[in-house]
């Protein structure tokens, strides 16, 4: 029966080509994790692949903590090799690493990236903030008064007379991005603090930690929105609301300059210069890491570790900084512990 | 027709006849009621299509207006000489292509001022102004390494912000000072265009290239991914349509009505209802995870769209077999065939051109899929080449068009938006291609009874 036999066949070859792939060895890097950190690792990774004789890697996007996650799944050639993460790993990935057998983990700083306050380049006049008005704008409960309350402001204008007289509408990274820790770290509770809430909290007999916590919640009344996707999605929200403010990372507003207007932090703009010397206070350094089980095992990965972190690359005058990343002032010391593969404690 | 019938004089001279049951020609309230509805239930139906035509309308002009400036792209020609030393030399450093990079533009401004163009012409507006074209330039002289020393003509790609202001998506006015351009780049860019070395040509590179980094929009491609899409779309044909095809004779033709088919048949209905994205879950759980498959393959990718796919043709497989008439059967049984050559021979042939035409829709939804795709590591910075060979095509790690376009749109230079427009035209083409040959398939083949 011609049709049962062309059946059987068309079977066959495919089941044949499945067996030859899952035989074949893995002969590329495998990336996944932070989308802060995806646009670097995807230029080293066209340069790394033009540049030698590796294939070029592979890169998938994701966040931070899928990226760790998929990274602690274990050792083998069906697990990634590399994870970029916008944060440090936290105690309880390594455990759950560990616990997966990936035990010898190899840390990455590849530099810094600043965290920028934007709005519409046309719109209202957002030049200049404190980690303050952020706070009073955007904190769940805020001091007014003297008392603590649910956040009160419809307007910049109502807490501070020199913000434009327009509704508060604030566009800031969901929880999945390793943003919105730093926004939360470095803006949130900063302003919390300064704006006398945070003693304000204690003295009415919360614990510390609680305090903290409460400083760092966001108001959920719909005038400040969890962006879950892409900076470009924050920018489309921007684009048909005049009165936005979003949070982007300093590379992104610097591709789009001609749509966007930045603000300035405690009256520190924003570049890589004020970034490098920590004066913006709203930074946070990024990171990948390597499995050490891997090196060896998949070629180009040691070199793929070191061709990211090379002065030529990763270095003040690199394509990365080039793209908007704010280069290690200590990358000599990143470059050494990479070729010793030095791990984590 | 009732009123044909009457003799025209009852309806001329009704008031004559008292008695009479009114005429039908002159219409009673509960008739005009019923005619009313029915025009305004017309008009209902004109206005849904009017309305799904203008959404038609503004999607097929926001594509199309905004993919185009992707199939053009800005060039800068230029005659150059690499020299024997200069290419020792770039081969020794780390960075490569950024050493020829630099070769290039020095050579290049030098070129420029003695050419006697009129604005000073810095190295660092060059670099500005010419992208990447170190990988071409490296790649070149690699290859052809008897033409260092010689004069040679190059088109090199310009940066994503020159071709923005080629194509008007940046404008003098609307732009700001940045490292990528500046204002006065735009008046270099200008001279250079007049003097004929910058220039918009037609852009084979989207059509046929591959994806690039961040900071090189000017030469991402879709062409890679379109033959990641072709491989997984090889595994789909030829897994679900003979698994599909057969699973649906069985079913119609053999299988026993009981209960455990009545089950068999609703969890078939409820699968091809299931969120793609689950079966993402189930690929990479299943087919990466347990199966030790490649990531980010298109075999994978494939296998997982089958999934998908298989419902949807059963479906309509079953549905044709059902509409050939049992005549047919019959008449093959009563001359001494078996049930097998009824079906094969009879049934499956007439059966043929709806199975196909649900293959083929069945493809083009799986051709559009992304969801699952984002589990098994086929978005992201993927689609950097073509395959080395028929086996490696569904191996090698490679993205599929739409899972391109999606990471494209995420890109924060806006270039990258146009190409993710481009891809959208590029990706239409080939649906209305598939769904073309569906409609013709049918069209020629279907038998009516």
């Amino acid at each position: 029966m011609k049709f049962t036999t062309l059946v059987s066949a068309t079977a066959l070859a495919v089941a044949s080509t499945a067996f030859v792939g899952a035989a074949q060895a893995r002969d590329q890097v495998q990336v996944a994790g932070s989308s802060t950190v995806l646009p670097y690792a995807s230029i080293v990774a066209e340069a790394f692949g033009e540049n030698t004789d590796f294939p070029t890697p592979v890169v998938e996007s994701g966040g931070s903590s899928a990226g760790l996650k998929r990274f602690c799944e274990g050792v083998g050639e069906n697990t990634i090799d590399v994870a970029n993460a916008s944060r440090k790993i936290r105690d309880k990935e390594i455990k759950a690493c560990a616990e997966a057998g990936v035990k010898d983990i190899i840390e990455v700083r590849i530099g810094y990236d600043g965290i920028v306050f934007a709005s519409q380049k046309d719109g209202p006049a957002f030049t200049a903030f404190e980690p303050v008005d952020v706070f009073n704008a955007l904190g769940a409960k805020v001091l007014k008064d003297g008392e603590i309350v649910d956040n009160p402001y419809n307007k910049w204008s109502e807490f501070n007379a020199e913000l434009p007289d327009v509704d508060i509408a604030a566009f800031i990274p969901g929880t999945k991005h390793g943003t919105r820790e730093v926004f939360e770290e470095k803006v949130l509770a900063v302003g919390c603090e300064e704006s006398g809430a945070l003693k304000a909290m204690m003295d009415a007999g919360m614990s510390e930690d609680d305090a903290e916590d409460a400083c760092i919640a966001v108001r959920r009344d719909g005038k400040s929105v969890d962006i879950d996707g892409d900076y470009t999605e924050t920018l489309a929200r921007i684009d048909t609301n005049s009165n936005g403010i979003g949070v982007f990372g300093l590379a992104f507003y610097e591709n789009n300059t001609d749509k966007l207007k930045v603000a300035t932090m405690s009256g520190i703009a924003p570049s890589t210069e004020t970034i490098a010397s920590g004066e913006y206070p709203v930074s946070r350094p990024l990171y990948f890491y390597i499995k050490k089980a891997h090196i060896g095992v998949i070629p180009g990965l040691k070199e793929y570790a070191q061709f990211f972190i090379a002065d030529e690359i990763a270095g003040p005058q690199g394509p990365l900084a080039q793209y908007g990343l704010v280069s290690d002032p200590e990358l000599a010391a990143v470059q050494a512990s990479v070729s010793n593969e030095e791990t984590m404690k | 027709m009732t009123d044909a019938t009457l003799p025209p004089e009852t309806s001329a001279s009704p008031a004559k006849a008292p008695m009479q049951p009114k005429s039908l020609y002159a219409l009673d309230d509960l008739t005009r009621k019923r005619n009313a509805a029915e025009k305004r239930f017309q008009a209902y139906g004109i206005g849904a299509i009017a309305i799904g035509l203008f959404f038609l309308v503004v999607l097929a002009y926001a594509i199309i207006s905004q993919g185009i400036p992707a199939f053009s792209r800005t060039v800068v020609e230029v005659e150059f000489t690499l020299t024997q030393e200069q290419y020792n030399a770039a081969e020794g450093t780390l960075f490569k292509t950024k050493a020829y990079e630099e070769i290039f533009i020095n050579a290049l401004s030098g070129q420029l001022q003695d050419s006697g163009i009129e604005t000073p012409v810095e190295p660092e507006a060059i670099e500005r102004i010419v992208g990447k074209p170190g990988s071409t330039i490296r790649e070149f002289f690699r290859e052809n390494e008897d033409q260092l020393g010689q004069p040679v003509r190059f088109d090199l790609a310009a940066s994503s912000r020159v071709d923005g202001y080629m194509s008007g998506r940046i404008t003098r006015e609307g732009m700001t000072d940045s490292r990528f351009l500046m204002a006065s780049d735009l008046d270099v860019v200008d001279n250079l265009v007049e003097a004929g070395v910058i220039k918009t040509v037609f852009n084979w590179s989207f059509i046929t290239g591959a994806d690039a980094g961040v900071d090189n929009a000017a030469a991402a491609g879709i062409g890679a991914s379109v033959i990641g899409s072709f491989f997984m779309m090889l595994v789909v044909l030829f897994l679900s349509l003979p698994i599909g095809v057969a699973a649906s004779i069985y079913l119609e033709e053999f299988a026993p009505q009981n209960r455990f088919t009545d089950l068999i048949e609703v969890n078939i209905s409820n699968l091809a209802a299931v969120p793609s994205i689950v079966f993402g879950i189930l690929g990479l759980a299943v087919f990466i995870q347990f199966m030790h498959l490649p990531q980010s393959a298109p075999l994978v990718g494939g296998l997982v769209l089958t999934l998908m796919t298989l419902p949807t043709i059963i479906i309509s497989t079953r549905a044709s077999l059902k509409a050939v008439p049992p005549s047919i059967r019959d008449a093959a049984l009563g001359v001494g065939a078996s049930k097998m050559q009824a079906i094969f021979h009879h049934v499956l042939p007439l059966a043929m051109p709806g199975i196909l035409t649900g293959t083929i829709i069945g493809l083009a939804q799986a051709l559009g899929e992304t969801a699952p795709l984002l589990l098994i590591g086929m978005v992201g910075f993927v689609a950097r080449g073509y395959p080395d060979g028929f086996i490696a095509g569904f191996t090698d790690p490679n993205s599929a068009m739409p899972a391109q376009i999606y990471t494209w749109a995420a890109r924060s230079d806006l270039a990258f938006t146009e190409k993710a427009w481009g891809g959208i035209i590029v990706l239409l083409i080939f649906l209305l291609t598939m769904n073309i040959i569906a409609i013709i398939l049918r069209r020629r083949f279907e038998r009516r009874w």
